[in-house]
């Protein structure tokens, strides 16, 4: 990695340029642990590349990984993100193929290392290589806004938000979004959510999450206690046909790919908003 | 007087630390003894939140350290329960703001005024969890019954077991449905895998949700389940052997079969 | 075969499942984990080998492969040539009549899956399998 970040940092012309560039690559966070980014990446990539697009997923979470237990290819992982990092093995040999579909491929995280032996400079090489072969490159950001989050995000062109609804998802969002660079414009995945509970007034309806952080919806994902079993077994639900959960991740593959699908509706639009007040503080 | 510092950790993120910190410490507080709770999740600070403190944050835990402040100062103190006190963390700053041993100092000098302090440990096995385990002399673990947070809160019993720290698990969000048809594991399989042993088991419950939106930790009401069980782990905290809670399906059908534990 | 027939008629529970598979990943991690603890494995490996062979310890190694249903420790050992003092095998039971003495291991600190000597040297037919490796840190609790 040292020659590439050399050759990055001296000769502009290395650098790859937007229309080289064949990949999108796209961050997906939250500010909050334990929302499903992780579930979120897996389930995206899967249906990506079902619909027949190259897509490389990498684990930013190190010291945490859990993207291959998620996609069920644990026993599959033989090198890490540091492993190409450090320059010991290749990229081409890390990268880890799914099991069900030839298109999507892993870059698992380090166990053992932590999130302070990256650097944004590593990354941003690295995605900018992995953008050259591939048409989709998700990076799993880790819990938090420290060294991991800067990582994951450092390379990226694009992130996706991921919330629940619940007040401290939501302000860890919205701190989140404030972190991004300004450019860009961050879509929301609401997942979790229980219509059943919203109706009931005990929950935040969508619209009550996007009131406060005001982004483009990608998606909703209502609560599902399928989601347990499929990581249990490491097998996506995007992969399942007859899942619901499954079929709102590939609506969302699909507007991500540039098709224009009508954003699911979700029949608890009323808020609970009014209660919860304005105690978000500014976004500096 | 000087307290029992115990830390509130987990690796993963979102399987309820907060919300156990939160009504742990308003169970001991309701139990009589004085409580001190630290948010050290810097930058995503959530504790106040939790306990409907948000709008009287005066001073933070970074201004403690950086001296602009006396600790007392910063302290909020919780209106509905006399002994309950909380320190937040701050907001706009990152947790390389604190070292180690600045935190060792802040409780230090909070185990003074109280009987407890649970420090509230951040997401992750960096910076923000080795400052939040700094200050602390004993752990709790908080894990769900999941793949992922098994394998997260066994890196932290690792790193807790590294630094000789005695530690108990909280398994949190069990769905006894799923644990007998098959899609859950038990209490039993992840205390197996994680080979700790047991504070308390508490059952998924939608009330969470909504107490944390309205800020009032459900251990406020004591006809809630969970009220029950928190007061339980508290007790068991003090030291107390109390049995685990039989859990009963509420179908009559399902009496014929196991009992599931919780509590 | 008989799993793929067992599967079909007794579908295995997720939670059954789970377990198996955070079993295996546990043990991955731990063994990435304590350098330590393999860097003492390697030492006795490598000691109790080389009282019946010469070994290049220089040129030796172990390392860890997680597989589709278990861990294995795959030694790379190269061999220079026979002790002359090596302990004497036991004597063969008639049927080992024809094979080549069994390298017998001593018990080590922790528990192998056996080495696999890579080196030109007969392979003994029959070797005694162990138990699977036990991650270093696990214990089995009780729960109360």
């Amino acid at each position: 990695m040292r020659a590439f970040e050399t050759a990055l940092e001296t000769d502009p012309a290395v650098a790859p340029s937007a229309a080289l560039r064949r990949g999108r690559a796209i961050v997906i966070t939250s500010g909050k642990g334990g929302v499903g980014k992780t579930t979120t990446t897996a389930n995206v990539g899967a249906a990506l590349a079902a619909r027949g697009k190259r897509v490389a997923l990498v684990d930013a979470d190190v010291g945490l990984r859990n993207l291959d237990v998620v996609l069920g290819l644990e026993s599959r992982v033989r090198h890490h993100l540091l492993d190409v990092l450090e320059e010991k093995v290749a990229l081409e040999t890390a990268l880890v193929r799914d099991k069900r579909n030839e298109n999507l491929y892993l870059l698992a995280a380090a166990q053992s290392r932590e999130k302070e032996d990256v650097d944004t400079v590593q990354m941003k090489a690295l995605i900018a290589q992995l953008c050259e072969t591939f048409d989709f490159v998700l990076i799993d950001c880790p819990a938090g806004i420290e060294m991991g989050f800067k990582n994951a995000v450092a390379g990226a062109h694009h992130a996706i938000i991921v919330c629940t609804p619940e007040v401290s998802a939501v302000r860890d969002a919205d701190r989140v979004v404030g972190l991004l660079p300004a450019d860009w414009r961050p879509e929301l995945i609401v997942n979790r959510l229980r219509p059943d509970l919203v109706r009931k007034s005990k929950m935040l309806s969508v619209a009550d999450v996007n009131d406060i952080l005001r982004l483009p919806l990608l998606g909703v994902i209502a609560d599902e206690p399928g989601l347990i079993v499929a990581t249990n077994k490491g097998e996506p639900l995007a992969y399942d046909a007859a899942s619901t959960t499954g079929a709102a991740y590939r609506a969302i593959a699909a507007r991500l790919d540039g098709e224009d699908v009508s954003a699911p509706t979700v029949n608890t639009e009323v808020g609970l908003f009014g209660k919860i007040g304005a105690w978000l503080g500014g976004r500096a | 007087m000087s307290a029992r510092r115990i830390v509130i950790t987990s690796g993963k993120g979102g399987v309820g630390k907060t919300t156990t910190t939160a009504n742990l410490g308003a169970a001991l507080a309701k139990r009589g003894h004085s409580v001190v709770l630290v948010d050290t999740d810097i930058g995503l600070r959530n504790l106040d939140l939790v306990l409907g403190v948000e709008k009287r944050i005066v001073f933070d835990l970074v201004e403690v350290v950086e001296g602009r402040c006396q600790v007392r100062q910063a302290l909020i103190r919780d209106k509905r329960f006399e002994s309950l006190s909380m320190l937040p963390a701050a907001q706009t700053r990152e947790k390389t703001a604190v070292s180690e041993e600045a935190m060792v100092r802040v409780i230090d000098e909070l185990a003074e005024m109280a009987d407890y302090i649970l420090i509230d440990c951040p997401a992750g096995i960096e910076h923000g969890f080795r400052n939040a385990v700094a200050g602390a002399r004993e752990a709790i673990v908080v894990t769900t019954p999941e793949v992922s947070a098994i394998r997260d809160a066994d890196r932290v019993v690792g790193k807790l077991t590294e630094r000789r720290m005695p530690l108990r698990l909280i398994v949190n969000r069990i769905r006894p449905e799923m644990v007998k048809s098959g899609d859950m594991m038990s209490v039993e399989d992840v205390c197996q895998i994680l080979s700790a042993e047991l504070l308390g088991v508490i059952p998924d419950d939608e009330e969470v949700i909504d107490t944390t939106n309205r800020g009032e930790p459900i251990v406020l009401d004591d006809t809630k389940r969970l009220a029950a069980i928190y007061m339980k782990i508290a007790r068991r905290l003090e030291g107390e052997l109390v049995p685990f809670t039989n859990l009963e399906s509420p179908n009559l059908l399902k009496q014929f079969f196991t009992l599931w534990k919780a509590g | 075969m008989i799993e793929f027939f067992r599967s079909l008629f007794r579908p295995e529970r997720s939670s059954t499942t789970a377990k198996e598979r955070l079993r295996l990943v546990l043990l991955s991690d731990h063994l990435s984990l304590a350098p330590d603890v393999i860097e003492a494995l390697k030492a006795e490996l490598f000691a109790v080998i080389s009282r019946y062979v010469e070994i290049d310890a220089n040129n030796a190694d172990v390392s860890f492969e997680h597989r589709e249903h278990d861990v294995a420790m795959t030694a790379n050992i190269p061999i220079l040539q026979l002790r002359p003092d090596r302990p004497a095998p036991p004597p063969p039971a008639p049927r080992e009549a024809e094979l080549a003495p069994e390298i017998v291991a001593q018990p080590v600190a922790v528990e192998a899956i056996e080495p696999e000597a890579t080196a030109p040297v007969p392979t003994p037919r029959r070797r005694r399998r162990r138990k699977p490796a036990q991650a270093p840190q696990v214990s089995q609790p009780q729960v109360s």
